[in-house]
C-alpha cells in the first residue's frame, strides 16, 4: 500500500481519476437540480403531469445502472464508450429522485404566504423565485444529498464500460490481482462522498439562514 | 437500428441453449440475488426489530447505513473477490453486505413509524414487550419492511450484473462481453434482460407485500401516510431520521 502511494506517477494518476470522478458525478447533480425545479413546478401546477412523472421515475429506479448505461446510447445515439452516457443516466436517476420532493415542497408552501407575496405586488415569476422556491430549499437539499452520495457511488460502475473515474482503480486492481488500488479507490470514494455531503450542508445553511435562527 | 439488432440477439435460438445461454444466466443471477437477500434479511431484520423496539443503537445504525450507501459496488466486489481468493463466496458476501443496509433501514423505520398511541394502547391492554413487538409493531411495520426488501433486491440485482466482471456467469456477462468485442446487439440485449429481470423481481416482491400486509394496515397507510408520519416524528422524544427510501443501484 505504501509503495503504491509513494510513486509520484501513481499519485498524479489518482488525482486525474479523482477529478474525473468529481466531474462525472457532480455535473448530473447540477443539471438535475435545474430539471427537477422545472418539472417540480409543472407537477405542482398540473396534477396529471405529477402522476405520470412519478410512475415513470418508479420504473426508472428499478433499472440497474449498468443496464441504463448501456440502453442510453441506443436511445440517444451516442457512442457506446462516451462518458455522456453515464452523465445522462445519472441525470435521469437524480432528476427522478428530486422531482417528487420538489413538487411536494411547493405544495406545502402555506397559501397565506403566497397570498401575502401577491398582495405585496410580487408577480408570479418573482414570487416563485424569491418566495416559494427558497421555502422548498430544505427539502430539495435533503434530496440532493442522497443524490450526490448515490451518484458518487454509481460512477464507479461506469469503469466497466470505459468511462474514467475512480472505478478504473477497481478494474486495474482486479486485472493485476493487486489490492492497493482497490482499497485506495474505495477510501477515496467514501471520502469524496463525505466531503461533498458536508459542502452541501454548508450550502444549504447559507441558503436557508431562517432555519438555523429557529433552533434554540 | 440498434434495438432491432438487440431484439434479434435476444430471440436467437443459439442464445437459448447450452451452458452459457440466457436461461442459465437468468438462473445464476436469480440464485445469487435470492440467496443474498435471504442471507441479509437473516441478519438485518432481527437487528432492525431490536433497535426499533428498544431504541438502542439507533444513531449508530442510521449513520452506518447512510455511510454504506456511498460504498462503490464494483470496488466491494473486486476487493472481496481478491481477498477470499476468488470464487463465488466473495461475491456472495459482497451482495449480502450491500443488501443489509436497505433491509435494516426499512425494518427500523417501519418500527419507528408505528403510531406511539397504538403502542401505548397495546401496553395499556396489558401486552408484554414481546407481544407488542409481534402483534402490534411488526404488522404495522410490514409495508416499510417490505419496501426495504425491495430496495435490497434492486441493489443486489444491479450488483450481481456488475459482478459478472469478476467471472460470475450472471446476466451482466453478455453485456460486458458485448463491450469487449464491440458487439452492440449483445451489449444492448444484455442490458434489456437485466432491466426486465429487475422490474419483474420488484413486481413479484410488490405482490408478496400486497399478500402479507394486513388489510387494516394497508388502509391506514393509504390515508395520507406522509402527513401522519411527519406529525409522529415531531411528537417523539428523540427522533433519529432515517432515509428508508430507495436510491438507484
Amino acid at each position: 500500500m505504501v509503495t503504491y502511494l509513494s510513486d509520484a506517477g501513481t499519485r498524479a494518476a489518482l488525482l486525474d481519476r479523482l477529478l474525473e470522478h468529481v466531474y462525472l458525478s457532480l455535473v448530473p447533480l447540477v443539471v438535475s437540480v435545474v430539471l427537477a425545479i422545472v418539472l417540480g413546478l409543472l407537477c405542482h401546477r398540473f396534477r396529471p403531469v405529477n402522476a405520470t412523472l412519478i410512475a415513470l421515475s418508479n420504473v426508472l429506479y428499478t433499472i440497474p445502472s449498468l443496464a441504463l448505461f448501456a440502453i442510453i446510447p441506443a436511445l440517444i445515439g451516442t457512442r457506446v464508450l462516451d462518458p455522456v452516457n453515464v452523465i445522462s443516466a445519472l441525470t435521469l436517476y437524480t432528476t427522478a429522485l428530486l422531482v417528487r420532493p420538489v413538487a411536494e415542497a411547493l405544495d406545502a408552501v402555506p397559501s397565506h404566504v403566497t397570498a401575502a407575496a401577491t398582495a405585496m405586488g410580487f408577480r408570479p415569476w418573482r414570487r416563485f423565485l424569491t418566495v416559494e422556491l427558497p421555502l422548498a430549499v430544505p427539502v430539495l437539499a435533503a434530496g440532493v444529498r442522497v443524490g450526490s452520495v448515490s451518484n458518487i457511488s454509481l460512477v464507479s460502475v461506469g469503469a466497466l464500460i470505459g468511462t474514467g473515474g475512480l472505478g478504473t482503480l477497481f478494474t486495474d486492481g482486479f486485472q493485476q490481482r493487486y489490492l492497493a488500488p482497490i482499497i485506495v479507490g474505495i477510501v477515496l470514494t467514501l471520502v469524496l462522498a463525505l466531503v461533498v455531503d458536508l459542502l452541501l450542508v454548508l450550502l444549504r445553511n447559507r441558503l436557508t439562514p431562517w432555519v438555523l435562527v429557529g433552533k434554540p | 437500428m440498434i434495438f432491432a439488432e438487440a431484439f434479434a440477439w435476444l430471440v436467437d435460438p443459439a442464445n437459448w441453449s447450452g451452458g452459457k445461454s440466457i436461461p442459465v444466466r437468468v438462473g445464476v443471477h436469480l440464485l445469487f440475488c435470492v440467496g443474498a437477500v435471504l442471507g441479509a434479511a437473516l441478519v438485518a431484520v432481527p437487528l432492525g426489530l431490536f433497535v426499533g423496539h428498544t431504541g438502542r443503537g439507533s444513531v449508530v445504525l442510521v449513520g452506518g447505513s447512510n455511510a454504506l450507501r456511498a460504498l462503490p459496488t464494483l470496488g466491494l466486489v473486486t476487493f472481496l473477490y481478491l481477498i477470499t481468493g476468488g470464487g463465488t463466496v466473495g461475491v456472495l458476501i459482497a451482495l449480502i453486505v450491500l443488501a443489509v443496509p436497505p433491509i435494516l433501514a426499512g425494518t427500523y423505520a417501519g418500527i419507528q413509524d408505528v403510531d406511539r398511541g397504538v403502542v401505548d394502547a397495546a401496553r395499556g391492554m396489558g401486552m408484554t414487550g414481546t407481544q407488542r413487538l409481534w402483534r402490534v409493531e411488526v404488522p404495522n411495520a410490514l409495508p416499510l419492511l417490505i419496501g426495504g426488501l425491495r430496495n435490497a433486491m434492486l441493489q443486489v440485482v444491479a450488483t450481481a450484473s456488475v459482478a459478472a466482471y469478476v467471472g460470475i456467469e450472471t446476466l451482466g456477462r453478455p453485456l460486458l462481453d458485448g463491450v469487449r468485442v464491440l458487439d452492440y446487439a449483445q451489449f444492448v440485449g444484455g442490458a434489456i434482460l437485466i432491466a426486465l429481470l429487475a422490474v419483474a423481481l420488484d413486481a413479484v416482491l410488490a405482490g408478496v407485500g400486497r399478500l402479507v400486509v394486513p388489510a387494516g394496515v394497508r388502509l391506514s397507510a393509504r390515508a395520507g401516510r406522509t402527513r401522519s408520519s411527519r406529525m409522529q416524528s415531531r411528537r417523539r422524544k428523540s427522533p433519529v431520521p432515517v432515509e428508508s427510501g430507495g436510491s438507484p443501484a
